[in-house]
């Protein structure tokens, strides 16, 4: 029996001592973790706390995290210093049509490119993954001149309307690569039924590839809702500015001295992605995690 | 049955066509049509209304030679590029090096963590990084007091406005940690337990498998990283407007500027085909010395 264990102490011993530094890594990791998610998270809590203040309450030294009272005065008010509701109206119309047209037309694209051979589709594909790298402020200026010549200055259907033509080349990709990933025999069977090749497309592959869909869609939605620069060159008048216009407007003329009001118009805009990612983190990550990006 | 193979290879094509028809209809006139126009703008001295008369490389030679601004803010844009793509890769690798752990209760509410800033990256949250730097009440400053560091005043020295900027873009950098995750999960699990069997520790195991396995996904962060570095405009435009003393003036806000402001639209469009031949100058470096610490699995 001594002797038994004489001989067993040393691997145990190496065990134990193993094990012990597995849990030191854990703890180590697992509390850079936190200290990091802490300092990422903090400043949307700033951003609450200034909303909920009062404005003797903002201006303090040291800054104090939690308002001594709350108050959601700051919400209303703000809301109220300028056409808040028409902004988010706005940028509604934009962010559902533009994602709309995207998610559908990039759909049909990929699914062109992931199931149809042809002599051109190799270069034609080549040729989409090219303007990736072809970066906006080249097109800018003569997509510009051309929404002007047409008119369609100071209307919201030059943040829209490009959506709908293939969707961005990112997407295509990022989809074509999911169709790929669905045996081909699907398609065939259904083929044999007597399913037509857009019936196919609806039926069978776009609900097979449901969290890629839905990944394009948070990511284009945030995209839409949060874009300052379209909107910047081609809105002018108050009634057709979107919530990004409509805050730095709202900044530069009471922002300075309103930081509480700020605060609270700011949270409200965006509020409603924080709910969309919520809604469609658990098929985002999936969706991000399976594109196979390396091509 | 030769002439049947090939109508049904007719009829592929066919369709293959009209499901990309969006595509090409798009192509030809958000893209290549604005290419082309947007060359022959380079030439001409432009307004608003795209009309104007050639000028030769009048542009170019403006550009270089009676545009201090140009300067500025394509070095203003390079500094910022220089910093903020490596320091975002190396925060991207730790943070998706602690995410990628097994075991780890909460998990998802860790990665939303990091991952909300990026949704939420707009004008919104640019306004509350500009409380967060307000000299006397912003939490940076107070952070900092806890070290005995005096106020800075982020804004509006010269030194610091552009550090503010990258300090605030490196906070949004969820997209690029999700992607270095995935290229993460990607490496074989056999290769770390055939390592330890030869007894290799953390250190060797992270530089001679991860960081080699990485290298694809680590350059495609990087050229995507410097194709929108190049690009930044709405946190400088918004935060602080290019300034104090145009120390935050980028290329992008100064393309801006030249188009929209003072309507020269030929000389913003020279200024654009300057800035995208530096971008393609730099992704083919980059790529040129891929061949040399990119790991391809074939």
């Amino acid at each position: 029996m001594q002797g038994q264990v004489n001989i067993q102490n040393p691997t145990i011993k190496y065990k134990a001592k193993k094990g012990k530094m597995e849990i030191a890594t854990r703890i180590i990791n697992y509390v850079l973790l936190v200290v990091l998610a802490a300092v990422f998270a903090f400043p949307f809590l700033w951003m609450v706390a200034t909303a909920l203040k009062l404005p003797t309450e903002v201006y303090t030294i040291p800054p104090k995290l939690i308002p001594k009272t709350i108050t959601w005065d700051n919400f209303i008010e703000g809301w109220q210093y300028a056409d808040f509701t028409r902004y988010t109206w706005n940028t509604v119309v934009v962010t559902t049509l533009a994602v709309l047209g995207t998610v559908m037309s990039a759909a049909v694209v990929a699914y062109g490119f992931a199931r149809f051979r042809s002599r051109y589709s190799g270069l034609l594909f080549a040729i989409v993954l090219g303007t990736m790298m072809l970066p906006n402020q080249v097109l800018l200026i003569p997509t510009y001149i051309l929404f002007s010549k047409i008119g369609w200055l100071d209307t919201l259907a030059p943040l829209i309307v490009p959506s709908f033509f293939g969707g961005g080349a990112f997407n295509i990709f990022l989809l074509r690569q999911f169709f790929k990933t669905i045996p081909k025999e699907l398609d065939e069977a259904a083929l044999i039924d007597g399913a037509n090749t857009f019936q196919i497309f609806y039926k069978i592959l776009v609900p097979a590839i449901a969290p890629a869909l839905i990944t394009v869609a948070v990511l284009s939605v945030a995209f839409h809702w949060n874009d300052f620069m379209s909107p910047l060159i081609y809105l002018n008048s108050d009634e057709n500015f979107t919530l990004a216009i409509g805050l730095q407007f709202f900044q530069n003329s009471y922002g300075s001295s309103q930081v509480q009001m700020l605060m609270a118009v700011s949270l409200i805009t965006v509020i409603p992605l924080l709910i969309l990612f919520f809604i469609g983190q658990k098929y985002f990550v999936q969706g991000i995690t399976m594109s196979g990006l390396k091509g | 049955m030769k002439k049947n193979y090939s109508s049904l290879e007719k009829r592929e094509s066919r369709q293959f066509f009209m499901y990309i028809s969006p595509w090409i209809i798009g192509f030809l006139i958000f893209t290549l049509y604005p290419v082309v126009y947007s060359i022959i703008l380079v030439f001409t001295n432009a307004d608003m209304t795209g009309s104007g008369e050639f000028v030769g490389l009048e542009n170019f030679k403006k550009a270089f030679s009676q545009d201090p601004l140009f300067y500025k803010s394509m070095l203003n844009t390079l500094y910022f590029v220089a910093v903020s793509v490596p320091l975002s890769l190396i925060l991207s690798i730790i943070i998706a090096i602690l995410l990628n752990q097994k075991n780890i209760k909460g998990m998802a509410i860790f990665r939303t963590a990091f991952y909300v800033p990026f949704i939420t990256a707009g004008v919104a949250v640019t306004l509350l990084w500009g409380w967060i730097f307000n000299a006397q009440y912003g939490l940076i400053n107070y952070a900092l007091s806890f070290f005995g560091i005096e106020g800075i005043n982020w804004l509006s020295d010269e030194k610091w406005a552009m550090p503010a900027i990258i300090i605030m873009t490196s906070w949004s950098i969820g997209n690029t940690i999700i992607i270095t995750l995935a290229g993460l999960q990607d490496i074989p699990q056999q290769l770390y337990e055939s390592a330890e069997m030869d007894g290799a520790n953390r250190l060797v195991k992270f530089t001679s498998i991860t960081l080699p396995m990485l290298t694809p996904t680590l350059f495609f962060n990087l050229v995507i990283g410097v194709i929108n570095g190049f690009q930044i405009f709405t946190q400088p435009y918004v935060l602080t407007e290019g300034g104090p003393n145009y120390a935050t003036y980028t290329i992008m806000m100064h393309i801006y500027n030249h188009a929209f402001k003072y309507g020269e639209m030929g000389y913003a469009s020279t200024m654009a085909w300057i800035l995208f031949s530096i971008i393609m100058i730099l992704t083919l470096i980059v790529n040129r010395t891929s061949k040399h610490w990119v790991y391809y699995d074939n």
